[in-house]
């Protein structure tokens, strides 16, 4: 079972990691300073496998892969939003952290629940009922599987 | 079935007779620009996939600007490592302190009509200015664009912007695309192409365009594009006859078109804080500032710095007022010292400093803390953008920048 932790519509990439934090060597450095405007704790209170359920635009802004990179540094294991930001989406792909879009998870959706997700199936479940997310195309789908872009790009296989 | 901008510009570059908003494709990558965040991270990925040698050294763009000049020591680790694969790669394009990448890439021509660009940078939209396929993309993806000189992509859908009539005195390129951010919200336009066109976009200069091009990815835009014209091929360097297959047919198909009369336009701020949240300069004046920021690559070009010189000329800056004014590229400041515009501002109290992403990306030059207030000419307004959380940041244009760091206040030209 994955902890929800439920984030408004349009969170930008500057709230997920600030731009301060860019400087420091690497993501495992940066990884305590997630979302730390909206959520001083949630570094702290995140474990493995948790999920983060978001509104419309979730990773809007800047390109930094370091928004999506400290969210799976930290063991998030999807994040599911009503909808994403390009390069955001686009990132979280090819660094191998699911991305899951589901337009009525969110309304239901209750910080601190527990909720079963099924990333091969697509689904999430919660106080017994099942939203099914939509589907990656096969292209995003096959780089994600791989683990991301450099385990494919290794593989041969984009 | 006729064809948009930015489906043209990937037939040309694919060979494809026909593509259509979906498909999955893969260019050619004409030139890719990166900057001195990210180079670490970029320069890491690319040996980890890897990779020896990048695809084509004299395609590869790397300009330090949001370090430059450094605030703090561990700065100073992303020039050696940047300047350590240049030597290594033998790097032909390579700026250490000549102004702001979005700049830079079409003002040195690595950008022109009809290319396919990326960088990493979400602000990399820019180059749509003069009918460049340009976008920002991750540090791992980059690397593997590096290695490769290819990139997939999926050609977007294009929201048409039409913009016709003569803009009212005091309003500009920054107040047009403030607007349509706020009627379009901030994901509004998602993995969409805004395209442009219109008389008022036919009258504007390419720096100008360059405003609203720089802006279109907070609504969420992929690409902004206007068609390439002789005020294009001036700037660009190129023949018109050579970008004359570059033009929007009249059966394109658009998901959504936009229509504005620029008469009925009015100066706008973006207020804290989240671009989209747009409101009148009127409703707003008299609001108390702390700051004034001109400059960045979304409004530090010649003619912002030239409106801002008009309006402050033989004024001062209000008392307790900071006026921070950053020029866009070495060369824009060098203009402005020549056409007299620097010496106007510094006599009006301004702090004029060297070209560089400084303020705008919250690293340096002005830093804010809780409590204050700034108005800025750049393209984000984000919660902590200019410092702690708890700073009021209003995005406006230069006019309206120069004109409220005379009255202290929000104030329209």
């Amino acid at each position: 079972m994955s902890k929800i932790f439920k984030f408004h519509n349009d969170v930008d990439t500057d709230q997920i990691i600030a731009s301060q934090y860019l400087l420091l060597p690497s993501v495992e450095d940066m990884k305590g300073y997630t979302f730390e405007s909206l959520d001083g704790e949630f570094a702290r209170n995140v474990k493995a496998g948790d999920i983060i359920v978001a509104g419309e635009n979730f990773g809007c802004g800047s390109s930094r892969e370091q928004a999506p990179s400290v969210l799976k540094a930290l063991g998030v294991k999807a994040v599911v939003a009503k909808s994403f930001a390009r390069i955001f989406y686009r990132n979280a792909i090819n660094i191998g952290l699911p991305v899951l879009v589901s337009r009525d998870f969110y309304d239901v959706a209750k910080a601190g629940d527990e909720a079963k997700l099924d990333l091969s199936e697509g689904t999430i479940e919660a106080d017994g009922v099942t939203y099914t997310c939509t589907k990656l195309p096969p292209y995003m789908q096959n780089i994600l599987n791989q683990g991301g872009l450099i385990a494919s790009l290794n593989k041969g296989e984009v | 079935m006729g064809h948009t901008l930015i489906e043209k510009i990937v037939m040309k570059n694919t060979g494809d007779v026909s593509v259509s908003p979906g498909e999955i494709k893969t260019v050619k990558v004409d030139r890719v620009m990166i900057h001195d965040i990210f180079i670490p991270f970029v320069v890491d990925k690319f040996r980890e996939m890897g990779f020896q040698k990048v695809w084509d050294q004299d395609k590869v763009v790397l300009i330090y600007d949001h370090l430059v000049p450094t605030s703090a020591v561990e700065d100073v680790r992303h020039f050696k490592i940047g300047d350590a694969f240049v030597k290594e790669q033998g790097l032909t394009h390579f700026h250490r302190a000549d102004g702001i990448c979005h700049q830079l890439m079409p003002e040195m021509g690595y950008a022109k009509p009809g290319n396919i660009v990326f960088g990493t940078d979400s602000h990399t939209t820019t180059y749509g200015c003069v009918g460049c396929f340009s976008s920002g993309i991750g540090y791992t993806e980059m690397a593997a664009v590096l290695g490769t000189g290819e990139m997939w992509i999926r050609v977007p859908e294009t929201i048409k912007v039409v913009i016709n009539g003569k803009l009212p005195e005091g309003v500009y390129a920054k107040d047009i695309i403030l607007r349509l951010i706020g009627d379009l919200r901030a994901d509004g336009a998602t993995y969409k192409v805004l395209e442009f066109s219109g008389s008022t976009v036919d009258e504007m200069s390419v720096s100008s365009r360059m405003t609203i091009s720089n802006m279109a990815i907070e609504a969420g835009a992929k690409a902004a594009l206007f068609a390439p014209d002789e005020k294009t091929c001036a700037y660009s360097g190129v023949k018109m006859e050579d970008v004359d297959w570059l033009y929007a047919d009249e059966d394109a198909e658009y998901c959504q078109v936009m229509e504005y009369k620029a008469e009925e336009l009015v100066p706008v701020l973006a207020c804290p804080s989240q671009v989209d949240n747009i409101h009148d300069v009127a409703e707003l004046a008299g609001t108390k500032l702390d700051q004034v920021f001109i400059g960045s690559c979304t409004n530090g070009r010649l003619e912002d710095l030239a409106v801002a010189a008009k309006i402050l000329k033989g004024k001062k800056v209000a008392p307790f007022v900071k006026l921070i004014v950053t020029p866009a590229s070495r060369s824009i400041y060098q203009e402005a010292v020549k056409a007299g515009y620097i010496g106007i501002l510094a006599e009006a109290g301004a702090i004029v400093t060297h070209p560089g992403c400084g303020l705008c990306c919250g690293r340096a030059c002005g830093i804010l803390t809780d409590g204050e207030r700034v108005l800025a000419t750049n393209n984000r307004n984000f919660l902590g953008r200019m410092g702690t959380s708890k700073v009021e940041i209003f995005l406006g244009s230069p006019a309206t920048a120069a004109a409220s760091a005379v009255a202290g206040v929000i104030a329209m030209e």
